[in-house]
C-alpha cells in the first residue's frame, strides 16, 4: 500500500544547505570572539617572557630600554572613563527624563535625532575637535577651576597645577560627550517600561513629577540605569582614536591630577605602533588582549543587568 | 500647627506655592538645560566642521576630492582624492563581507535556533562582540592577516566587518521579529521549503528595516580609524586594489594630520572631517527615509 502523501516532508538537499549555511554564519559570531582570545594571548609570549607579572605591576614604560610596565594606562583607562561617566550620568539621565516626559510628543522625534546625530559623528572627528578646537579653552578653565579650589584638601588633588589642553581631564570631556547619547537611549528604553499605574498611583496621592519620578520611576528602574551607566563606562575605555588624539600621551604617569597629561590602553597602542619593534608591539597587543578582557567583563555584566531589568519591567505589566 | 480660630478643613485645589513645587520646576528646568547642554557640542562641532572644512574643501574644488595627498605633509594644497577611494574600498568589502553573513546569522538565530541553547549563546555572545573595542578588531585583524599577508585595503575591511557583524546581526533579528508568523505559515501551507519561504517570504517582508539596519553599521563603520590604522598602512597615492599594497582611508588621513603642527595638515584634516561627516550623515538620513516608509506601509 502506497501513502500517496508524505506529510513528514522529504529532505530537501537545498534546504539542509542553507541551514547549513545559516548555522556557519552563526557560529562566526563564536569563532571570531575565541579566535581575538587565542591568536593574540599567542603573540604575548615575548613580553611576558621578559616581564613576567611585573608586566602588569611596573610604571615603567620604556620601549628604549625594552621595559614594558602597564599599569599606568590601566590607570588612565580607569581614571578617564570613570571622569566621562560621572560627567555623563547626570546628564544623560535628565535628557532621558526630558525625552520621556516633559518634551511633547511632536518634539521627541527631533530630540531623538539629534541623539543619534551625536552618536553618529566618527570617533576621529571629535578628537580632531578636541584638540585643535577644545583644548585651548578648557586649558584657560582648567587654570581658573585650579585657582579656584586651590588650598581645599583632596580638590586642590584632583584639579592640580600646571594645567594642560590635553589632559585625563579633556579625553574625559570629549568621551562623556561621546557615551552620553548610548547612555540616554538605554536610560530611555529603561525609563519607558515603568508601569503606567504605578506613575498614575503616584500623581493621585499628589505627587509632582519630580516626586512620582522618586517614587515610581527610580525604584522601577535603577537597577537598568547602573546597567546603561555600566555599558557607557565599557565604551568610554575602550575608545581609542578621540582619547589618542586629547589624552596628552605622558609616559609612566599614575597621578589623580585629572588636568596633568596621561595615557589610556587604547591611546598608547594607537600613538605607538608606527615605530614600535617586536617586544614593543608584543606589550601592545598584550594591553589590547588586557583590555579586550575588561570591557568583555564590563559589558556582560552590564547586559545581564540591563537585560534582567527590562525582563522585569515587561513583566509586571 | 492649628490655631483656634483656623477652619478644620481647607483644602484648596490651587497649585500653592511650597517647596515641593519649586523642586518640582528646578528638576524640570535641570532636564531642558541638560538638553540644552548635550546639543552645544554638537553644533560647535558642525560649526568647526563647516568653517574651517567647506573652506578648505571649496577653495580647490574639485582637485580636493580628486588630487593626490601631499607626500610632505607639510606642503600646502589639495588632496583627499586616494583617502575617499581607500575608505569607499574598506568600507565596500566589509559590507560585502558583513551584511550577508550577519543576515544568514541572524536567519539561524529567528528562524532556526529561536529559544533553544545554542541560539541564546550565540545571540548573548553578539551583543558581547558589539562590545569589543574597535582597536582590539584591528589589532586581532593584524595578527591573523595582516603579519601574514602585508597591509592592504581588505584588512581593514575584514576588521571593519568584524565590528559590523554583531549590528547587523542584532538589526537583522529585531526586523524579522516584526514579519507575522501567519506569513511563514501561508507559504509553508503552499508547501514551499522552509529555505525557500526564508528567501521568498520573511526576507523580502524584512528587506526594507534590514537595509536599514545595514546602512547605520555601514555609516558607524565608515568613520571607524582604529581598526584601520593597523591594517592598511600608509600611502599617498590612488590605490583602487583591494588585495594588493598598502592604503589609506579619511578617517587615517585625519588621524594623522590632527597632531601636525602645520597649518596646511591641519587644514586638509578639517576638509577630510567634512567629508566623512557628510558621507556618514547622509548614509544615516538615508536608513532613517528606508525606516520611515517601512513603518509607513506597516
Amino acid at each position: 500500500m502506497a501513502s500517496p502523501i508524505d506529510l513528514r516532508g522529504t529532505p530537501n538537499r537545498a534546504d539542509q544547505a542553507f541551514r547549513g549555511i545559516a548555522i556557519g554564519a552563526a557560529v562566526l559570531v563564536l569563532l571570531v570572539l575565541a579566535l581575538i582570545a587565542l591568536e593574540m594571548s599567542g603573540r604575548m609570549g615575548p613580553v611576558l617572557d621578559k616581564m613576567g607579572l611585573s608586566y602588569f605591576t611596573s610604571k615603567r614604560w620604556s620601549p628604549a630600554e625594552g621595559l614594558f610596565g602597564a599599569l599606568p594606562f590601566l590607570w588612565g583607562t580607569l581614571y578617564t572613563a570613570c571622569i566621562a561617566v560621572v560627567l555623563s550620568v547626570p546628564i544623560s539621565l535628565f535628557v532621558a527624563l526630558f525625552v520621556t516626559q516633559v518634551a511633547k510628543p511632536k518634539w521627541r522625534k527631533p530630540i531623538v535625532y539629534v541623539l543619534d546625530l551625536l552618536a553618529v559623528v566618527p570617533s576621529v572627528v571629535y578628537g580632531l575637535w578636541g584638540v585643535l578646537v577644545l583644548a585651548q579653552p578648557l586649558q584657560k578653565l582648567f587654570l581658573k577651576i585650579h585657582n579656584a579650589v586651590d588650598g581645599i584638601p583632596g580638590l586642590q588633588t584632583i584639579f592640580g597645577g600646571s594645567p594642560q589642553g590635553r589632559s585625563f581631564m579633556t579625553a574625559g570631556v570629549i568621551l562623556a560627550i561621546m557615551i552620553t547619547p548610548i547612555i540616554t537611549s538605554l536610560a530611555r528604553e529603561v525609563i519607558e517600561t515603568t508601569p503606567q499605574n504605578e506613575k498614575e498611583a503616584a500623581y493621585a496621592l499628589g505627587a509632582t513629577r519630580w516626586e512620582m519620578n522618586r517614587a515610581s520611576v527610580w525604584p522601577h528602574s535603577k537597577g537598568g540605569l547602573v546597567g546603561a551607566v555600566m555599558l557607557g563606562l565599557g565604551r568610554a575605555m575602550g575608545e581609542t582614536i578621540a582619547a589618542a588624539l586629547v589624552i596628552g600621551s605622558s609616559i609612566g604617569q599614575i597621578t589623580l591630577n585629572a588636568f596633568a597629561p596621561g595615557n589610556s590602553m587604547p591611546a598608547v597602542i594607537a600613538n605607538e605602533w608606527g615605530e614600535a619593534g617586536e617586544l614593543h608591539k608584543s606589550a601592545m597587543i598584550a594591553l589590547a588582549l588586557l583590555l579586550f578582557a575588561i570591557t568583555i567583563i564590563v559589558n556582560l555584566v552590564s547586559s545581564a543587568i540591563v537585560q534582567r531589568s527590562l525582563r522585569r519591567g515587561r513583566g509586571s505589566l | 500647627m492649628r490655631h483656634p480660630g483656623d477652619p478644620i478643613l481647607a483644602i484648596s485645589l490651587e497649585p500653592r506655592l511650597t517647596w515641593r513645587t519649586v523642586k518640582n520646576w528646578i528638576m524640570t528646568g535641570l532636564m531642558v538645560a541638560a538638553f540644552v547642554a548635550i546639543t552645544i557640542p554638537l553644533i560647535a562641532i558642525l560649526y568647526s566642521l563647516v568653517s574651517r572644512g567647506a573652506s578648505v574643501a571649496l577653495r580647490s574644488f574639485p582637485e580636493f576630492f580628486t588630487a593626490t595627498i601631499p607626500v610632505v605633509s607639510r606642503r600646502a594644497g589639495p588632496g583627499m582624492g586616494p583617502a575617499i577611494v581607500g575608505t569607499l574600498l574598506c568600507t565596500g568589502g566589509a559590507t560585502l563581507i558583513a551584511v550577508p553573513l550577519g543576515i544568514l546569522g541572524a536567519v539561524y538565530l529567528h528562524e532556526y535556533g529561536k529559544a533553544s541553547k545554542f541560539a541564546k549563546v550565540v545571540r548573548f555572545m553578539a551583543m558581547v562582540m558589539t562590545g569589543v573595542p574597535s582597536i582590539v578588531m584591528g589589532l586581532f585583524v593584524y595578527v591573523l592577516w595582516t603579519m601574514k599577508f602585508g597591509y592592504s585595503a581588505f584588512g581593514g575591511a575584514l576588521a571593519l566587518a568584524c565590528l559590523m557583524l554583531p549590528i547587523v546581526i542584532g538589526a537583522t533579528e529585531q526586523m524579522l521579529r516584526l514579519v507575522p508568523d501567519h506569513m511563514r505559515e501561508a507559504a509553508f501551507a503552499l508547501g514551499a521549503s522552509k529555505s525557500r519561504v526564508i528567501v521568498t517570504v520573511v526576507l523580502p517582508a524584512a528587506l526594507p528595516g534590514i537595509l536599514s539596519g545595514c546602512l547605520l553599521a555601514i555609516a558607524r563603520a565608515a568613520g571607524e580609524t582604529a581598526p584601520l590604522i593597523f591594517t592598511i598602512g600608509a600611502a599617498t597615492d590612488y590605490n583602487p586594489h583591494l588585495f594588493d599594497n598598502a592604503n589609506t582611508a579619511l578617517s587615517a588621513q585625519i588621524f594623522s594630520n590632527a597632531t601636525s603642527s602645520f597649518a596646511a595638515a591641519q587644514e586638509r584634516a578639517w576638509g577630510a572631517a567634512l567629508t566623512l561627516v557628510v558621507l556618514t550623515f547622509l548614509l544615516t538620513l538615508i536608513a532613517r527615509i528606508v525606516a520611515a516608509r517601512f513603518a509607513a506601509k506597516r
